[in-house]
């Protein structure tokens, strides 16, 4: 896990450690850049009374009032079209897709307006706003409820696409991502809303563009973000008995991509693989192959893998551990590469 | 101010029959078809004639370079200057605009500069003007989405106290959109300050109304979200602009949306690149040329004794004046940079876009080396 590296002198003054669950601290970085900042509105399907179907939003239109946390009607491309209006007005909307599925309705706006309006105006207009979308399988869901749409919000240009994978950072990023002058798709995987750590708030992480070394290894580089970290993790544990040294990078930000971290640990171990639940063909994984191929290729003892979900529609909740890559099949897919380790 | 406005208007449908002010002959109307509203005072209306002539002298300009080559496309509002020119002159400019890529003529009455307008069009960045000094949004090309933003930014400023309105432009084939009618039930629900127009010239491209929407008029569609809908005769300036004042002032005192539906007809075709004898017939544009909106208004000002040969001289000359200043802006050919292309994408630097500028960089310098070869060469010779 990301360890905290800096905490600004503005901030208040750090409580003491306290467990906290991913929900808990994203609902924590709300609350406190709400606090700070009064151009910050937040609103959705459901987000108000009932605190947001994950309790992402718990409290906040209690503490804020219905000025600046209100349920929206249930239509995603007027909850994103009406933010971009807001942000033009000067407002720091964040707002919620209910699950990622629920997201495409908006796809329009996002990609038509809020990734091209800044270029579009050549800089007049930032669009600073924040498009949180949950996101991932493993939870049970029924149809529509697992999907993983980034690698559509990470191909489209003018987009800052970012997918925390523990509490410390679901808070620090968000809070950055909240401050950030560019629009943010702010992706939280629900397999792990519940996952707790021991913060002290406000927490500071690595900057959210920069991609995080979170276990050192020398044999094998594993890229994962968002659920597949902790997948990336337990393989590593599990390989370790082996003798096999596997280090895990957590993307944290997919859109930009940090070349310059992800490369140094390949050049280091030589190998790498790239894990996530989408499903592989035209998927992100696919990106940060190539692109690590086309700058390492002289450093590489063997080809990038992608472990992925197959190339199927998200299975329904009996079948989905078929499809999920688990830390086994991270193995059996390293297993397949030659091994000259001597 | 609660965001829980219990507030509903009475369910009525507006009349079939276009609200209109003044008839084809230029006679001002009294009656059941007014819709209640008043004529504006003659002052009013001749400064509207004058902004319409003036407006269709640009846009005539502009098809006209445009067929030159000049631009790359232009989408002309020739026929529609009572709905454009009407409706734009009710709000303030402190209000906000959200057009469409037809409304280029309404943007004039904005105060932008022809160049800044026609920026986009000329192919050389897809917006020309400062959103935030002319408070006019970018022109939308994807339907209806404008909307959206013109209900989010109503709402901001309302939650900010900003006596502010917003005015959405849109067109028929638009209100097809689902984009559409999640701005009509947004504002509607939220209660904003918003001035939805939309402009109906009959034609999508080439898809006729008919194959549009199966309601009697677009305006009955405000009574399904709770708002108030007006159907107007978009070829009479005097009622759009009556009918748009009375919503803006009703949006501007906490009374929530309107929804104004102006019967019009596109006289020119799509853009440059349509044909329209494909999907209609030369009668009926010949028929809309006979209901034209400026001959209209004219009619009533000369009875009235408004329209004097000093000012209608004064007027063709303040429109030739516009069009000279198009061509000039027109004929300019500004220096492009291609490494501008980088600059505007995100406020936060990435490595990855610097490579490529580099790389782009070095690509236009080999150019530039090659090209100072050749003339060399040429020299040479």
């Amino acid at each position: 896990m990301s360890t905290p590296v800096t905490e600004p002198a503005t901030d208040a003054a750090a409580s003491a450690p306290q467990p906290l669950t991913m929900a808990g601290a994203l609902n924590a970085a709300l609350r406190d850049a709400m606090a700070d900042d009064d151009r910050v509105v937040v609103y959705g399907e459901d987000v108000g009374p009932l605190g947001g179907v994950f309790r992402v939003t718990d409290g906040l239109q209690a503490a804020f009032g219905d000025e600046r946390v209100w349920d929206s009607p249930l239509a995603e491309a007027g909850i994103v079209g009406t933010a971009v209006g807001m942000a033009m007005y000067g407002l720091r909307p964040v707002v919620e897709m209910q699950f990622d599925a629920f997201s495409y309705p908006a796809f329009e706006q996002i990609v038509s307006h809020v990734a091209k309006m800044r270029n579009r105006t050549k800089g007049r207009v930032s669009l600073p706003m924040v498009i949180r979308i949950p996101c991932a399988g493993a939870i049970g869901g029924v149809e529509h409820h697992s999907d993983s749409s980034e690698a559509y919000w990470a191909a489209t240009p003018g987009l800052t696409v970012v997918m925390p994978s523990n509490p410390a950072d679901a808070y620090s990023m968000l809070r950055e991502a909240i401050d950030s002058d560019d629009p943010i798709v702010f992706m939280e995987p629900k397999s792990r809303y519940w996952s707790k750590a021991e913060l002290s708030l406000p927490v500071r992480t690595a900057p959210m563009n920069r991609a995080q070394v979170v276990r050192e290894g020398t044999d094998v580089t594993l890229i994962a973000y968002g659920p597949t970290v902790r997948t990336a993790l337990d393989a590593a544990a599990a390989a370790e008995a082996e003798g096999l040294s596997i280090e895990v990078v957590d993307l944290r930000s997919l859109s930009p991509f940090d070349d310059e971290t992800v490369g140094a640990s390949l050049r280091k171990t030589t190998r790498a693989a790239v894990i996530h639940e989408a499903a592989q063909f035209g998927g992100y994984g696919a990106e940060v192959a190539a692109r690590l191929t086309e700058r390492n290729f002289f450093h590489l003892a063997a080809p990038i893998l992608r472990i992925t979900g197959y190339d199927i529609p998200y299975p329904s909740p009996k079948l989905e551990e078929h499809y999920l890559p688990t830390p086994d099949r991270v193995l059996e897919a390293l297993a397949s590469w030659e091994w000259d380790l001597a | 101010m609660s965001l829980n406005v219990e507030h509903h208007e009475p369910r009525v449908l507006p009349s079939e029959k276009p609200i209109r002010l003044l008839d084809n002959a230029g006679h001002a109307l009294h009656g059941r078809e007014t819709g209640g509203f008043e004529l504006p005072p003659v002052e009013r209306l001749l400064d509207l004639y004058r902004r319409m002539v003036i407006a269709r002298r640009f846009d005539v300009q502009v098809t006209a370079l445009t067929k030159q080559g000049r631009l790359a496309t232009y989408p002309s509002a020739y026929g529609q200057e009572a709905c454009e020119i009407g409706v734009v002159s009710a709000i303030t400019a402190d209000d906000w605009l959200f057009p469409t890529y037809r409304d280029s003529i309404a943007l004039l009455t904005r105060g932008l500069e022809p160049g800044e307008i026609l920026q986009s069009f000329r192919g050389d960045w897809h917006n020309g003007w400062d959103q935030h000094a002319h408070r006019t949004a970018a022109m939308a090309t994807p339907l209806a989405t404008q909307a959206l933003h013109a209900v989010g930014l109503a709402h901001a400023a309302r939650l900010r106290n900003d006596p502010i309105v917003t005015l959405t432009y849109l067109g028929d084939g638009a209100t097809s959109e689902g984009d559409a009618h999640e701005a009509f039930n947004f504002a509607a629900v939220w209660q904003t300050p918003t001035v939805f127009l939309v402009q109906n010239n009959q034609f999508a491209i080439s898809t006729p109304i008919a194959r549009q929407t199966h309601a009697t008029t677009l305006a009955d569609k405000a009574v399904g979200y709770g708002m108030p809908g007006y159907h107007v005769d978009g070829n009479d300036v005097a009622a759009m602009f009556a009918v748009a004042t009375a919503a803006v002032d009703r949006a501007r005192s906490g009374g929530g949306p309107t929804l104004i539906e102006g019967l019009t007809y596109r006289i020119e075709s799509h853009t440059n690149s349509d044909d329209p004898t494909r999907y209609r017939a030369p009668r009926d544009v010949e028929h809309w040329k006979r209901r034209d909106p400026i001959e209209r208004l004219e009619k009533y000002l000369v009875s009235e004794g408004a329209l004097t040969d000093d000012v209608r001289a004064e007027i063709t000359e303040a429109g030739e004046t516009l069009a000279a200043r198009t061509r000039d802006a027109m004929s300019e050919s500004p220096e492009l940079d291609p490494l501008e292309l980088f600059d505007h994408v995100y406020a936060t630097p990435r490595a990855a876009l610097a490579e490529q500028r580099s790389a782009l960089e070095a690509e236009l310098a080999a150019h530039a080396g090659h090209a100072a070869h050749a003339r060399e060469e040429v020299a040479a010779r």
